[in-house]
């Protein structure tokens, strides 16, 4: 169907925005923020639910844009596009994952105009950035005419396409802590090679000892282990019993092999028009086993 | 409605439209530039791409508020236009290069194509076929099997060393 | 491919012209390329039109359910807006067809027969008050259970028996093995990038006139005549430049044409009926799923004894072209090689699913998938390579086929194999992947649970795979079409073709100037082109079946020697001499020439299935090189050769598209392409589900064109359009047992069913093609 045109506001500074959004009066119903569009303008044709009965444009808060470090927080502003993350030599050096989610997402159209803030609040259980994000223990400022608060990742994502955001309130900043010896990798398996929608996602992370000063304990084993995934449940997950039997271990076969079993045992995705529940839960294992087969060098 | 100030290919245009009317729509149906076209109006296919600043983007998902005082090139600001009335138009060398590998079939993808082609030439991209996969993976092709449009950018890329 | 090196810069290109001033290097450019590239042509949706409504359908949301009534919110100004029923169709509610099965819309106590069936339409000035509009019609309706499963079906569209009868069992038996297999295979969508649409203009007299995108105008045409009751003038049917078809808009665009032309009847207003990507892929026809059960007797030195072959189609809700998709699907799933005895037994069954039809291989794609997959697993049985058990059983000249017919000449099959073998170093490289496989298994390290990795996370492998289509319509097809193409010399000299096979990208504007130039002896590019307009053009039939070079140019050529020896023959000087002022002295003179039948051929018994079946065949093989993810299943299509024997190639830039674009189309098939199904609705509707191949999916591919004319045609032109769609996918399943050892016997090949093969676990594949995915768990 043809899609609607709802009313729209373009403010230039975040107090307008803030006040657009919270204006409960609207007599067509509560305002929808729009960044790059790309999951917004799909709902317009009204077929994959209720389209915005009013729109706040987001694209004109520069404010919102950049990236940078503050200390060892790396800083993200919620409008940055998948291209500026391409093109940021801070991302390349501090969270390469990132980097590497942002090529898979979509193709060029789609990387030029969809943003970070965008992907976290359509809160899609394949957004493909959310893993990464889990794994590195970001938090997201948010912010409304109520102040600034800030949420862990891990509690955002509250139930399937449900977020902690209260509906007038604005993802403004991620934030991403960058630790020592962290080392992340990021593997999506998706239904083609560009333009895909992911069928499993995960970021894993942990710290190596050597390369810790703040532990103890044989260098070569996982600390701070974290296991995210997306497309296997109905929010972007962390895998907290698989993160355990790793926490501590070195990645010998032995505990790639627990690994998978403990994962395969945690997950419980389910069938869809893209995949198989079977398919994914066996495709997380394997990925697993053979990022700590990686890892350990056999 | 608003008024929005656009500049589509080097010329002036002001609408008086829907903020969230797709910029897609305001092209084809307001300014009467249907060269751009709509093949999902999900950002699939990427028939709609233009240029906007420069970069490659779905018209379809751009409502044309966030276009306002853009800089929008579509297909039909490619060629140069004619000298005078009833002369050939001078086709910039990327269309040049489709019609002499069969870049375009049922034409459909072409405009697309064409902008996607142009915003990774205008980037600096080289001949590598790789990378022109890459830069034109957002516009699917039915037709061609890809192979006559890579050669065609890659021919233009080949040609500006 | 050589690589093309001409400067670019030079030149200089009017719409609708080949560059002037240049020496034109052969072949042609295509000829409305100008205005492809610079934006200019004009698809449907691009026509304006002043005043149009908007029309849209309303659709059944029941796979199976009687209509019992359409309620209209009566506080709704309707006013505003037209609305048409079955109740509002002049002439026969039937969308014209073989049968006459299918109504224009389901008329108030009809039977809905599937979820996307037309129940009403709508038009109104504007797209608002359409949505609206929408919005305030219900459809009552009383459910009636539904068939998803071919099988289980007790309805049959068509039947045949082709070959052997009862004699298979004896035939069998003096075989040394023989080998069973079940292949099956999902629906594809044509997904041409230009969705279907119609604008339809009433006409004084209560005519109409309908533009639109669409490869037939005269099936239109007579659907048309026939639901609207008009004559052969008041209805017109005018083709726009068309974004693709691939059959896809061979017959559904009668639907949809109907649909607008009764909109603009009763609204008297131009109606623009233009489907988005949702509605296209809900409701437009898709190619048949089929399953194909394969018995088959060797020698122990793998010659074939005996095929005994069973064919289920799946023909959707209503009976569209099934009958000759199936014929097609029958005629060539013994695959090209000789065999003495052969049985094919196909039918084609009802479900209430949407209807099935045209899509660019009409059959053959599915049935030769399961000959060659299962010839390949004869040679693995048999410890034979692919490549030989081919050489051994190819159709040689002076071969028969099952339907009797002799192999006369143009018969390539072993040309183009080897060629294709030889380009893509296929015996080399398979003994390459052949000993990393052994490698792997003997490496000791292989997993001993699915949960595990092994050492190795890719591997590599090459498969071939050959094919035979028949070129034109099959048996006695095209002599009872009897098509007429002509050719004019105008008044003022000039010469017009005028033929209805329409441009959709495939390059009849380009190759069609080319033919009748040669003929008469003059530069393409002084030859016009009538527009495809049912009031100026003749019936020359369909453009499909790969038909239009073979059938419509050979008719060309023959109208183009006519006129030239009619002129030349009174002036006594060359055509291109003297044409002009013929046409100054006689006025205009127009060829009508009508298909005749090939000489020396005999005819094709209906009933039996005796006899020749094609005029000619056409020959395809393809090597493909893929990689697998071992750990995900994913498969990466690296390298295709493609050699394809095409009689005589009229313009090699525009036959290696072909051959390009269809081979991508079949990988496509081959590997990600796929449509589940819930209680007859399509899962995968939308572009973002349903996934066709990206500029990053596709293979390199390099073309080898290979000529063996057919003689009965003046030009030896066998059709090129759906060969290369019978090869890719049996390639790349042999491909990916030759990486994994394992067979995928259903497709797509996706990952989900290579996981499932390599670890043993069905569970990880999901249902199989024609099976319905489990109902949906209570919401959470
Ligand atoms: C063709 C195509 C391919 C795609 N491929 C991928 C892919 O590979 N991987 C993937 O993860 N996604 C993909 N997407 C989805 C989409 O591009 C991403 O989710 C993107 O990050 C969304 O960002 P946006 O700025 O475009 O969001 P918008 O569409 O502008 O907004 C999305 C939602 O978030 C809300 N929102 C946006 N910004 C904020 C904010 N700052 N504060 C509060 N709410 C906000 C909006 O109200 C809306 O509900 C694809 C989409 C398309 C059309
Ligand atoms: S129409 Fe915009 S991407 Fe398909
Ligand atoms: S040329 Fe037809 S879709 Fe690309």
């Amino acid at each position: 169907m043809s899609p609607v045109e709802p009313p729209v506001t373009s403010p230039t500074d975040l107090a307008a925005a803030y006040a657009a959004l919270a204006d409960p009066v609207s007599a067509a119903g509560r305002a929808r923020p729009i960044a790059g569009g790309t999951d917004l303008m799909v709902a317009l044709t009204g077929e994959l639910g209720a389209p915005p009965a009013t729109v706040v444009d987001l694209w004109r808060l520069d404010s919102l844009r950049g990236i940078t470090l503050d200390g060892d927080v790396l800083v993200l502003g919620a409008l940055t596009t998948y291209t500026d993350i391409r093109r940021s030599t801070t991302c390349g050096e501090h969270l390469p994952a990132l980097v590497q989610a942002a090529m898979t997402i979509g193709a060029a159209q789609i990387q030029n105009r969809g943003t970070l803030g965008g992907n976290i609040a359509n809160a899609s259980p394949a957004g493909d950035t959310l893993p990464v994000l889990l794994a590195a223990d970001a938090s997201f400022i948010l912010g409304s005419v109520r102040g600034e608060r800030e949420v862990p990742a891990e509690a955002f994502w509250t139930g399937y396409r449900q977020t902690a955001l209260a509906p007038d309130e604005l993802v403004l900043r991620i934030r991403i802590p960058l630790r020592s010896g962290r080392e992340m990798r990021f593997r999506k398996v998706g239904t083609r090679r560009a333009q895909s929608i992911s069928k499993v996602v995960l970021g894993l992370a942990w710290r190596d000892h050597g390369e810790m000063p703040d532990t103890t304990g044989p260098p070569g084993a996982w600390r701070d282990v974290r296991l995210a995934l997306g497309s296997v449940a109905a929010t972007p997950i962390r895998a907290r019993a698989t993160e355990a039997v790793l926490e501590g271990r070195f990645p010998t076969p032995e505990t790639a092999d627990l690994a998978a079993t403990t994962l395969a045992d945690e997950l419980h995705p389910i069938d869809d028009v893209r995949s198989t529940a079977e398919y994914r839960r066996l495709v997380a294992a394997r990925i697993v086993h053979r990022l700590i087969r990686e890892a350990g060098g056999w | 409605m608003t008024t929005y100030h656009l500049t589509v290919n080097g010329a002036p245009a002001e609408v008086d439209v829907p903020g969230m009317r797709r910029l897609l729509d305001v092209l084809r149906e307001d300014l009467a530039l249907t060269g751009t076209k709509e093949g999902c109006g999900e950002g699939e296919c990427g028939a709609c791409t233009v240029l906007l600043d420069g970069a490659p983007v779905d018209a379809c998902l751009v409502p044309v508020c966030q276009a306002d005082r853009g800089d929008i090139r579509t297909v039909e600001g490619l060629a140069a236009p004619a000298s005078s009335p009833g002369a050939p138009a001078a086709l910039d060398p990327l269309q040049a290069a489709f019609l002499v590998t069969g870049g375009a079939q049922c034409g459909i993808c072409t405009p697309g194509m064409l902008m996607a082609g142009r915003a990774y030439l205008d980037a600096g991209g080289g001949p590598d076929h790789d990378a022109i996969r890459e830069a034109i993976a957002g516009n699917l092709c039915r037709c061609t099997g890809y192979t006559k449009i890579v050669e065609a950018i890659a021919l233009v890329a080949g040609a500006h060393p | 491919m050589t690589t093309r090196t001409e400067s670019l810069h030079a030149l200089v290109v009017a719409p609708g012209t080949i560059a002037p001033g240049r020496v034109r290097p052969a072949p042609p450019r295509r000829r409305e390329g100008p205005a492809k590239l610079t934006g200019t042509a004009l698809y449907t949706d691009d026509i304006v039109v002043p005043g149009a409504w908007y029309g849209a359908t309303l659709r059944s949301a029941d796979p199976h359910a009687t209509f019992i009534a359409l309620d209209l919110d009566p506080a709704f100004d309707w006013s505003r807006v037209c609305v048409v029923t079955a109740a509002d169709i002049p002439g026969e509610n039937v969308v014209s067809s073989i049968k006459s099965d299918q109504p224009i819309l389901v008329p108030i106590g009809g039977t809905i027969r599937h979820h996307a069936e037309p129940l009403a339409l709508l038009a109104a000035p504007d797209r608002s008050t359409l949505r609206e509009a929408r919005g305030r019609v219900t459809a009552r309706t009383v459910a009636l259970p539904g068939v998803f499963d071919p099988l289980e079906s007790d309805h049959t569209f068509a039947s045949y028996t082709i070959g052997a009868g009862d004699d298979i069992e004896a035939a069998m038996a003096r075989a040394e093995i023989v080998l069973e297999g079940e292949y099956r295979v999902g629906h594809q969508e044509q997904l041409y990038i230009e969705n279907n649409a119609m604008i339809a203009v009433p006409t004084e007299g209560g005519g109409v006139t309908v533009t639109g995108s669409l490869q037939c105008p005269y099936y239109l045409h007579a659907a048309l005549k026939r639901g609207l009751g008009l004559d052969d003038a008041a209805a017109r049917v005018i083709q726009a430049e068309t974004g693709g078809g691939f059959g896809g808009k061979e017959e559904f665009p009668s639907v949809i044409g109907l649909h607008a032309a009764l909109l603009a009847r009763k609204a008297q207003k131009p109606v623009r009926m233009i489907y988005d990507r949702h509605e296209d892929i809900s409701a437009t026809t898709k190619r048949h799923p089929a399953i194909v059960r394969h018995r088959t007797g060797v020698t122990a030195d793998g010659r074939l004894v005996a095929q005994d072959i069973e064919i289920i189609m799946d023909g959707g809700a209503y009976c569209t072209l099934t009958p000759v998709v199936l014929s097609r699907g029958a005629l060539h799933a013994g695959g090209p090689y000789r065999c003495p005895d052969v049985r094919i037994r196909a039918r084609a069954t009802r479900t209430n699913t949407p209807p099935n039809g045209a899509f660019r291989g009409f059959g053959a794609p599915q049935t030769e998938f399961a000959a060659e997959v299962h010839l390949d697993r004869l040679a693995e049985r048999l410890g034979l390579s692919p490549l030989d058990i081919r050489r051994r059983n190819l159709y040689h000249p002076g071969d028969i086929t099952p339907t009797g017919q002799v192999l006369r000449d143009s018969v390539a099959a072993e040309e183009v194999l080897e060629r294709a073998a030889e380009a893509s170093e296929f015996v080399r490289l398979r003994a390459r992947t052949a000993d990393a496989r052994r490698r792997r298994a003997g490496s000791g390290s292989l997993p001993g649970s699915a949960l595990r990795t092994d050492r190795e996370r890719r591997a590599s492998g090459i498969g071939l795979a050959l094919a035979w289509h028949g070129a034109g319509f099959t048996g006695s097809g095209e002599i009872k079409l009897a098509s007429v193409a002509s050719i004019e010399l105008t008044a003022d000299g000039r010469v017009r073709v005028l033929t209805a096979a329409t441009e959709m990208g495939q390059g009849t504007n380009t190759i069609f100037p080319q033919l009748v130039g040669e003929a008469l002896g003059i530069p393409d590019d002084a030859i016009d082109l009538a527009p495809p307009d049912t009031a100026e053009v003749p019936d020359s039939g369909p453009t499909v079946a790969s038909r239009t070079a073979m059938v419509v140019g050979g008719l060309l050529i023959k109208a183009a020697r006519r006129l030239r020896g009619t002129v030349e023959a009174a002036t006594g000087g060359s055509f291109a001499e003297t044409a002009a002022d013929y046409a100054r002295q006689h006025g205009p003179t127009r060829i009508d020439q009508k298909f005749e039948p090939y000489p020396d051929s005999t005819t094709f018994d209906d009933e039996l299935y005796r006899g020749d079946a094609y005029p000619a065949f056409g020959w395809a093989a393809c090597v493909v090189q893929v990689d697998v993810d071992l750990d995900t299943g994913e498969v990466q299509v690296n390298e295709v050769v493609a050699a394809d024997d095409v009689g005589h190639v009229i313009h090699p830039v525009l036959a290696e598209g072909q051959v390009e674009g269809g081979t991508l189309q079949a990988i496509g098939y081959a590997t990600i392409e796929e449509i589940k199904l819930r209680d007859g609705r399509y899962l995968n509707d939308r572009l973002a589900t349903y996934i066709i191949p990206t500029a990053l999916d596709a293979p390199r591919i390099s073309t080898i064109l290979v000529e063996a004319p057919f003689h009965a045609a003046p030009h030896g032109a066998k059709g090129i359009g759906e060969l290369p769609m019978d090869v890719g996918a049996p390639a790349v399943v042999a491909a990916i047992a030759d990486a994994t050892g394992v067979w995928i016997t259903d497709l797509p090949a996706s990952p989900e069913r290579i996981l499932a093969a390599l670890t043993g676990r069905p569970d990880v594949a999901g249902p199989r093609p024609g099976e319905s995915e489990p109902a949906l768990p209570p919401a959470r």
